[in-house]
């Protein structure tokens, strides 16, 4: 069989045509389109509800679209997954699940190790380098249970280190972590970009979306606006997904 | 008694006897170890449903049997009928959850109390009958090792490593799967065929564990070593091997106890044995026991009044 759309340009990483998904016939996503250029580092923002956290998963395969067409580095997303890492928000696992920091990483390392495949001592040296990433190596050992909520965002954005993704896709990443793991995360990703790795992140502090992120999308169910930062993070269009009110933050 | 007990807790007690503590043992520590995984996706009770729902297809196998001339004795017909009567309960269910507005724990109750009643209908009705030799069949409810003959024991220990080797092989996939399905799912682990994997074993643990354990008892086999286990390690692959130890100590006391007590019934037997670790876990073990708990507050306590007393 040939592949009858012709191969994308390489220099997107993700591209979303019409995406739309439902939950129970209520669309919670509608006609989304979006693209997202290797290297860059995108804020996905809109209000509760907005349904960002479910474009990122239909976008993966997680949940089914009704329609619509996903692209990672110009192959279908089921055939780029191994170049894809996802981090999702923190509440999804059950923390209390026995396991050491440590073997949640190695879990990254699925697709080197496979079935059977020993736990070589590169692999192992690969783990702990991820940790260390994240300021985490002396908790390897510890069980992820007893660990506080930012160190569980650094092992789960450690265990999408240790798949060595090009495009890492986070929801929600610094939701209820406190400053210094925020400062920890946001280094290794702007680390990560500067290598031309590509980040998306679904965003909710408005005030740093700036000094975080070169691109936004906002949506609220449809993409309201997509580009720069600078062109896009304007009070006009962020009030189209918010409403007006307390937006006196943002640049007019 | 005690002499009797002793005997069969060191496999004198008989060559058959031997064998069928041999059996249980093998049983317990597949069991326990598949529970472990059972438990932590969640699918105890999704296990306990599929037991009581074996029920009818015993005494269908049964009466297949007889009609076609036998007792109705053999026990991997038994079985046959017992594992078809199970998936049949396992579809309806997931039938139910994902075509009506039941949640999962409601209808894993009526289907588990429906197929479990249909089943002693199916019993009664044949023990009114009065043909073959159903006597053995109540011994399905609560387990028994009386009659229990050397190729059942052979069966249920070789089943019992076909399971555990099974086990070793995909315990990545499984762990992963129940730890985070989504993230396993985009690290190409199929978490669908990984949870019919699971569900399977489980299924064969208690298929196995159905003559020695009974069906209304065999989940205390699959669910209470995984929790004793828990509480004594933080590593997947430690519990498994830890809550497979005590299943299979458990297995092999029960059943020698049922040797010793002609009259005491394997399951309940077996179930007090691991209940009496799960209690005794729950005091002494180390960091989540009770003890070392309340220690842990003391000591505390303590060092929060001499640092106030220093100030």
């Amino acid at each position: 069989m040939v592949d009858p759309t012709p191969l994308a340009v390489p220099e997107t990483a993700l591209t979303l045509s019409g995406l739309t998904v439902a939950y129970a016939g209520m669309a919670a996503v509608e006609d989304a389109s979006a693209r997202f250029p290797v290297g860059t580092m995108t804020a996905i923002i809109g209000p509760n509800g907005a349904g960002k956290s479910t474009l990122l998963k239909a976008a993966l395969g997680l949940i089914p679209a009704v329609a619509g067409e996903v692209r990672a580095f110009g192959k279908p997303v089921a055939a780029s997954l191994g170049r894809i890492a996802y981090v999702p928000q923190r509440a999804a696992v059950d923390w209390d699940f026995p396991a050491r920091v440590i073997d949640v990483v190695r879990m990254g390392q699925y697709r080197q190790t496979g079935l059977l495949g020993r736990l070589t001592p590169g692999l192992k040296a690969q783990a702990m380098d991820c940790l260390a990433r994240l300021g985490m190596e002396d908790f390897a050992q510890r069980q992820i249970g007893a660990l506080s909520g930012g160190q569980q965002q650094r092992v789960f954005l450690a265990r999408a280190l240790a798949q060595g993704g090009d495009l890492i896709i986070l929801d929600e990443p610094f939701t209820g972590v406190d400053a210094a793991t925020e400062a920890a995360i946001i280094g290794v990703l702007h680390a990560l970009r500067a290598q031309g790795r590509t980040i998306i992140a679904v965003h909710h502090d408005l005030s740093t979306v700036p000094a975080y992120f070169d691109r936004v999308l906002l949506m609220n169910r449809r993409v309201i606006a997509e580009g720069t930062t600078a062109t896009t993070f304007r009070r006009a269009t962020v009030a189209q997904a918010y409403g007006d009110g307390l937006l006196s933050a943002i640049p007019a | 008694m005690t002499d009797a007990l002793l005997q069969a807790l060191l496999f004198q007690a008989g060559y058959n006897a031997a064998l069928v503590s041999l059996g249980a043992a093998l049983l317990g520590l597949a069991a326990g170890a598949v529970g472990a995984f059972t438990t932590l996706r969640r699918r105890a009770l999704t296990s306990d449903a599929m037991a009581h729902a074996t029920l009818p297809g015993i005494g269908i196998a049964f009466l297949l049997m007889t009609a076609a001339g036998g007792d109705g004795r053999s026990l991997p017909i038994l079985l046959v009928g017992a594992g078809l009567s199970a998936v049949l309960g396992l579809v309806l269910l997931q039938r139910l959850t994902d075509t009506t507005r039941l949640t999962e724990d409601t209808a894993t109750g009526a289907i588990l109390s429906s197929f479990y009643g249909a089943g002693v209908v199916l019993l009664t009705v044949i023990q009114n009958l009065s043909i073959g030799r159903p006597a053995g069949l109540e011994g399905f409810l609560l387990g028994s090792t009386a009659g229990m003959l050397r190729a059942d024991a052979l069966l249920i220990a070789g089943g019992g490593a076909v399971i555990l080797g099974l086990l070793a092989l995909l315990r990545r996939p499984l762990a992963m799967t129940a730890f985070d399905p989504a993230h396993a799912r985009l690290m190409g682990v199929n978490t669908r065929a990984a949870d019919m994997a699971l569900l399977l074993l489980t299924l064969a643990c208690v298929l196995l564990g159905l003559r020695v354990v009974g069906l209304i008892l065999i989940v205390a086999l699959l669910i209470t070593p995984a929790l004793t286990a828990r509480l004594w390690s933080n590593r997947i692959g430690v519990v498994a091997l830890l809550a497979g130890a005590i299943g299979a100590v458990a297995g092999h006391v029960g059943a020698a106890l049922s040797f010793a007590l002609p009259d005491l019934p394997t399951g309940p037997a077996i179930v007090l044995i691991t209940f009496t670790a799960f209690l005794a876990s729950v005091l002494l073990a180390p960091g989540r026991g009770v003890i070392a708990r309340a220690l842990a507050r003391v000591r505390l306590a303590r060092g929060l009044r001499k640092g106030g007393a220093r100030a």
